[in-house]
């Protein structure tokens, strides 16, 4: 063991260097939608209705046509009326995202886990992990279809190969902040390599972890709709090239307004696991 | 003062000489370091910014290997992180996603053992973290922090505590307050402690044995005894042995800076290594 130690070091800055880039850094999740007081609440539902009011009455005021931008009275009359028939659709995108998602979380977390362990391996994969999440997978959909037909598996795999790289991106991020100190502490109790991972660096990455898991679900779900836009029968995304050929507007919104319903409930579970598990860093 | 037997030492280092490779050069840390530390004692190392002092301190704990010579607790030569060695870092390093009963439970964690809750009970009580133990290391002062590592160092129940600079980073009002807690602590467990510190007044305060390292290569320099019975009251602080005593040790360290220049550089160096 002589001879390759690390000179001793101590930075003086506190632990972990994830305060750089704002959309890395848990405290993107501690300026989120925190609930303050009654009076904000009441603020923000008075505003809502203000725009929503606004809109309806402009929208009246100018007969502006329904295929154009229907009122917002009638795309919650589409919501609730077509609700029914849309229900399944949203299982079926549900089902793709979360089983995409899992699959490519799960591998993109190993791989993380593996590679930051192996600085010259990380060096030569890196490059291709970077070309893996700035290539948008919806652009492979097409051809997964050729290969694999118009059922879940294309999709399946489009959602788990845009999230998996996002997931692995940042995950690394977080393995790789290595304190040598909090390593040294371990060891001096005779901690095995094992213990180290599990004990320092995995709690010390999981910030990262979840920015990455929270940003790959997203990704997720912009891939899962675009897959469905491309091709196949059934899913949210489906719904959307139906009704907008159809001119179906205020059912076409209603299908928009489930979406971002769903984008917003990803960010608020990611939220609160962070909340309650990596609050020590906000 | 129970100065223990000098040809049996609890621990001995041996011309310990440590040198790191790096990019830009081999680095001689240490330099044929040898040094006694008799069991019961409090020894301090101070010395110059740079001159190995956590270096050599490492190497006690097993932490670091050695380049050559060697070190050896109650005469077995140290190899590897050692159960009967206690660490105490700088900065608390206490693991903050953790609050404080599970910082204090980790080394037991670690070693899958039970923790001894009377003994942890004990100790929280002498450093007045009583009611502490459901808080993270963010909600506590440094002074606060710098206690509960003190425990969790202690509540293995080492025979040996090695500190390293551990209240550097504190204002001075809590640094006297934690040497008249470490001295408490060794009044009731007479733990040999190796004290690592950049204020001298904090080494005599402390120490039976202070012990200077001359820049680096760090080598021992100079050993002064400190002679003041314990408890050592603040006002000794104040009487004119400590301040002769205080002066000549920084003359010794200060005289090490002013050798000349080509000596000086790599020291210059190892100060942007670590600040």
């Amino acid at each position: 063991m002589s001879g390759g130690d690390a000179i001793p070091e101590f930075s003086k800055s506190k632990s972990g260097d994830g305060h750089e880039v704002s959309l890395t850094n848990l405290s993107a999740f501690a300026s989120g939608p925190g609930i303050k007081s009654g009076k904000e609440v009441a603020a923000i539902l008075a505003v809502a209705v203000i725009i929503i009011g606004g809109i309806e009455l402009a929208l009246r005021l100018f007969h502006v046509p329904l295929y154009i931008m229907p009122p917002p009275s009638s795309i919650a009359y589409a919501l609730f009326d077509e609700f029914p028939l849309i229900a399944p659709h949203l299982g079926y995108t549900l089902v793709e995202l979360v089983s995409g998602f899992t699959i490519g979380a799960i591998i993109g977390l190993v791989l993380a886990a593996v590679i930051t362990q192996f600085p010259f391996a990380e060096k030569i994969v890196a490059p291709y992990i970077l070309l893996l999440v700035t290539t948008p997978m919806l652009a492979l959909v097409p051809l997964l279809i050729l290969r694999f037909g118009f059922g879940y598996t294309p999709r399946i795999i489009a959602v788990a190969l845009a999230a998996g790289p996002m997931v692995m991106i940042n995950a690394a991020t977080g393995f790789r902040r290595v304190d040598s100190a909090k390593i040294a502490l371990a060891r001096s109790y005779g901690a095995s390599t094992l213990q180290i991972f599990w004990k320092i660096r995995a709690p010390m990455a999981l910030p990262m972890i979840l920015v990455g898991l929270m940003i790959g679900a997203i990704f997720g779900l912009l891939t899962a709709v675009g897959a469905e836009m491309v091709g196949g029968g059934f899913g949210l995304g489906n719904r959307l090239t139906t009704y907008s050929s159809m001119i179906q507007m205020p059912q076409f919104f209603a299908v928009v307004l489930i979406l971002s319903t769903l984008g917003i409930l990803i960010y608020v579970l990611f939220f609160l696991i962070g909340k309650k598990w990596a609050s020590w860093e906000a | 003062m129970n100065t223990g037997d000098a040809r049996n030492p609890k621990l001995g280092v041996q011309a310990a000489t440590k040198i790191y490779h790096t990019a830009s050069g081999d680095l001689l840390a240490l330099d044929r370091c040898s040094l006694d530390v008799s069991a019961n004692e409090i020894v301090s190392i101070v010395g110059p910014s740079g001159c190995g002092k956590t270096t050599l301190l490492w190497s006690m704990s097993g932490l670091h290997g050695l380049t050559s010579g060697e070190i050896r607790l109650d005469g077995i030569k140290i190899t590897g992180p050692h159960p009967d060695i206690g660490i105490v870092f700088q900065e608390a390093n206490l693991l903050p996603w953790r609050n404080l009963d599970a910082n204090i439970r980790f080394p037991f964690e670690i070693k899958g053992e039970k923790p001894d809750r009377a003994w942890i009970a004990h100790l929280l009580n002498r450093v007045g973290l009583d009611g502490f133990g459901g808080k993270f290391p963010r909600e506590l002062s440094g002074g606060m922090q710098q206690r509960a590592a003190i425990v969790r160092a202690l509540a293995l129940k080492p025979s040996v505590l090695l500190m390293d600079e551990p209240f550097g980073a504190l204002d001075s009002f809590t640094r006297e307050e934690m040497n008249r807690l470490v001295e408490e602590i060794w009044l009731d467990t007479k733990t040999t402690i190796v004290f690592i510190t950049h204020s001298i007044e904090e080494a005599i305060f402390l120490s039976d044995r202070v012990v200077v390292l001359s820049a680096r290569p760090g080598r021992v320099a100079k050993e002064y005894r400190v002679p003041f019975a314990r408890p050592r009251s603040l006002e000794i602080m104040a009487t004119k042995e400590v301040f002769d005593l205080t002066n000549r040790i920084k003359m010794d360290i200060v005289g090490e800076r002013t050798r000349p220049k080509a000596l000086e550089r790599p020291s210059a160096e190892i100060v942007r290594i670590r600040p």
